[in-house]
């Protein structure tokens, strides 16, 4: 039942740019940013809050579009490529990180985010400062497409790496590691009773949310064609926070209902209004005090976990 | 060298006192209601719109201008009294006991929401307004010209943390606010009213971010995205110094400040990744701050 559910909701999503071709750039920024608020949702899990996963979502764009300046123009080779460096700046930071809870996991993680975003704005000479570096249109299995054209493949493909990256999380969140992240939550210390190393069960949470955030941001980086250091900023991160939770953390479709949600509401209230901060706000706050599960929780039918 | 260095760490200090109003507001309001408020950059530049909205007001009328030392402190007052009790009833109180994303979530609702706000009431336009800077005049001191205004920003912050040390310390209230702090519900069973105290304690945070932006006004003028920016600031010297510690923000905001420094004359395209560098090292060292304790951990 959930599957057909699944299946029709991504099929409606494939059609959805064919009726309104204006709505390919939206969602292809949706699904970006559902990746990264997925790798938020995954450590929200374990009652970790992280306010500086933009840094992977910045690092992973900003390592595309290096590489594409380094002289490396096919599609899956950046894509992977990046995400892999997103992935080892996670696994950098996480290694320290990860020993710390609560206020001090969040407040140090916006340090080292806050860090890494002075730094791109600041070296002028290597990352263009403010005014950010160019992501050039790659090469798809060796075929250059004209842009508009290649934005469109670049939908259809994160459309289908959202099925099979979501299947993966939602496999990976259902293992006995996946579950371990909710027992960090609950209570760390019979967790090390049990001769569960904390420790690794949150690293490898930290690496594969790096991750996440940076296929996100790489995608973002191609769909956009241009990456700033705003993409580090601390609001960008409170931001996917806040797309994490809009879903609801129970499962893998709350990240990308969130994102999906924001970012249409997005495009509806800018036709009447450019107070959208305000839109967003007033409904982040009322999520939280009435659907703590998040919209994804008004489907859900089993029991899904709350912040 | 110490020609080019003085003027340069008094530059330095006199935006780390303003950094340190807001700290000082932040980590008050985190040890007695246990929440950080992520809004609370946007309480700064509030105090900073209207401090130079009245200023700007009473320049146009051509009154006294000695009169906008006192719209200065006038405006954190006002921005106190509206908005400390309004948002600590309204949402803060909501988050007392819930976990933290939760409470970091609905303070950044907040502040999405007041950054609006400020852009609907004040426009995107930034906001100057020098009078108080060019009353106090210049000092020179050995062939080296200071701004007045900047040692009087100094002599303020030093004001500030002798006068909450006084409060806590010395008076009936600064009793009650220890009393809470230390063990809340024991606090409320012997009679203490902790919404009160809570409310009162909210408030006072929200005047001194309130007077660092009215303050700052004169000196460095109120722009979109101050708020933001005052936010993470205001956070890492508050982080530094131990969350909860006033002494500890003063402290802090003095090595942001000498951090500062060193970085504009080592590596000058480096100094706004100073004040973070600083916090990434100490909590690394110690994540509770340099004058903060531990807490046990959960069972």
């Amino acid at each position: 039942m959930r599957t057909i559910f699944a299946t029709l909701a991504v099929l409606i999503l494939a059609v959805l740019p064919v009726a309104a071709p204006w709505l390919q750039f939206v969602l292809t920024l949706a699904i970006a940013k559902g990746f990264a608020a997925l790798g938020v949702a995954v450590l929200l899990r374990a009652g970790l809050i992280s306010i500086g996963h933009a840094m992977f979502f910045a690092a992973s764009a900003y390592g595309v579009a290096f590489l594409a300046r380094a002289g490396i123009h096919d599609f899956g080779l950046l894509l992977i490529l990046s995400v892999l460096a997103g992935a080892l700046v996670g696994a950098v930071a996480g290694s320290f990180l990860v020993r710390y809870r609560a206020i001090f996991f969040a407040m140090l993680n916006l340090a080292v985010s806050m860090v890494f975003y002075a730094l791109c704005a600041k070296l002028y000479s290597v990352t263009g400062g403010t005014d950010g570096m160019p992501v050039p249109v790659p090469a798809v299995f060796g075929i250059v497409f004209a842009e508009p054209v290649f934005k469109n493949v670049l939908f259809y493909l994160s459309l289908g790496l959202m099925v099979l990256v979501g299947v993966s999380v939602q496999r990976y969140l259902n293992s006995p590691l996946g579950h371990a992240l909710s027992a960090v939550h609950t209570n760390e210390i019979r967790l090390e009773y049990l001769g569960i190393p904390v420790w690794a069960v949150l690293l490898i949470a930290y690496v594969i949310s790096a991750a996440l955030a940076g296929l996100g941001g790489a995608i973002a980086g191609f769909a956009i064609g241009r990456v700033v250091p705003d993409f580090a900023f601390w609001t960008a991160s409170g931001h996917l926070v806040l797309i994490a939770v809009l879903g609801g953390i129970g499962g893998v479709p709350g990240a990308f209902i969130g994102a999906l949600f924001l970012e249409l509401l997005h495009s509806a209230a800018v036709t009447v209004t450019d107070s959208w901060n305000l839109i967003v706000g007033i409904t982040l706050i009322v999520v939280i005090m009435f659907m703590p599960q998040g919209v994804y929780g008004l489907f859900a039918r089993r029991e899904v976990s709350s912040l | 060298m110490l020609n080019a260095i003085i003027p340069l760490l008094l530059d330095s200090l006199a935006s780390a006192a303003l950094i340190f109003f807001a700290a000082v507001g932040l980590t008050l309001v985190f040890s007695v209601l246990r929440v950080l408020n992520v809004a609370h950059g946007s309480l700064y530049s509030i105090g900073g719109y209207v401090a130079a909205s009245i200023c700007l007001f009473i320049a146009s009328r051509q009154l006294n201008p000695y009169l906008s030392f006192a719209a200065l402190l006038f405006s954190a007052v006002f921005v106190a009294a509206i908005f400390g009790p309004l948002i600590e009833r309204s949402l803060v109180r909501w988050t007392y006991g819930k976990s933290e994303p939760v409470q970091i979530l609905v303070t950044f609702g907040l502040f999405l929401i007041l950054e609006d706000l400020q852009r609907m009431i004040f426009g995107v336009q930034s906001f100057y307004e020098d009078a108080p800077m060019r009353l106090l005049g210049t000092l020179t001191i050995g062939g080296v010209v200071y701004l007045n205004y900047q040692i009087l920003l100094i002599g303020m912050a030093l004001l500030v943390v002798i006068g909450l040390r006084l409060l806590i310390n010395h008076t009936r209230l600064g009793r009650l606010i220890t009393a809470v702090v230390t063990d809340r519900e024991m606090a409320q069973s012997i009679g203490i009213d902790t919404n009160r105290i809570f409310i009162l304690a909210f408030s006072l945070g929200v005047f001194l971010a309130a007077l660092g932006g009215a303050l700052a006004t004169p000196t460095s003028g109120i722009a979109p995205g101050l708020g933001a920016d005052t936010m993470v600031l205001a956070f890492a010297v508050a982080a530094i110094g131990g969350l909860g510690q006033i002494e500890g923000a003063a402290v802090a905001s003095l090595i942001v400040g000498v951090a500062r420094v060193l970085a504009i004359y080592l590596v000058p395209s480096l100094d706004a990744v100073a004040p973070y560098a600083a916090m990434l090292v100490v909590l690394l060292i110690r994540p509770y701050g340099l004058f903060g304790s531990m807490t046990a951990r959960r069972i």
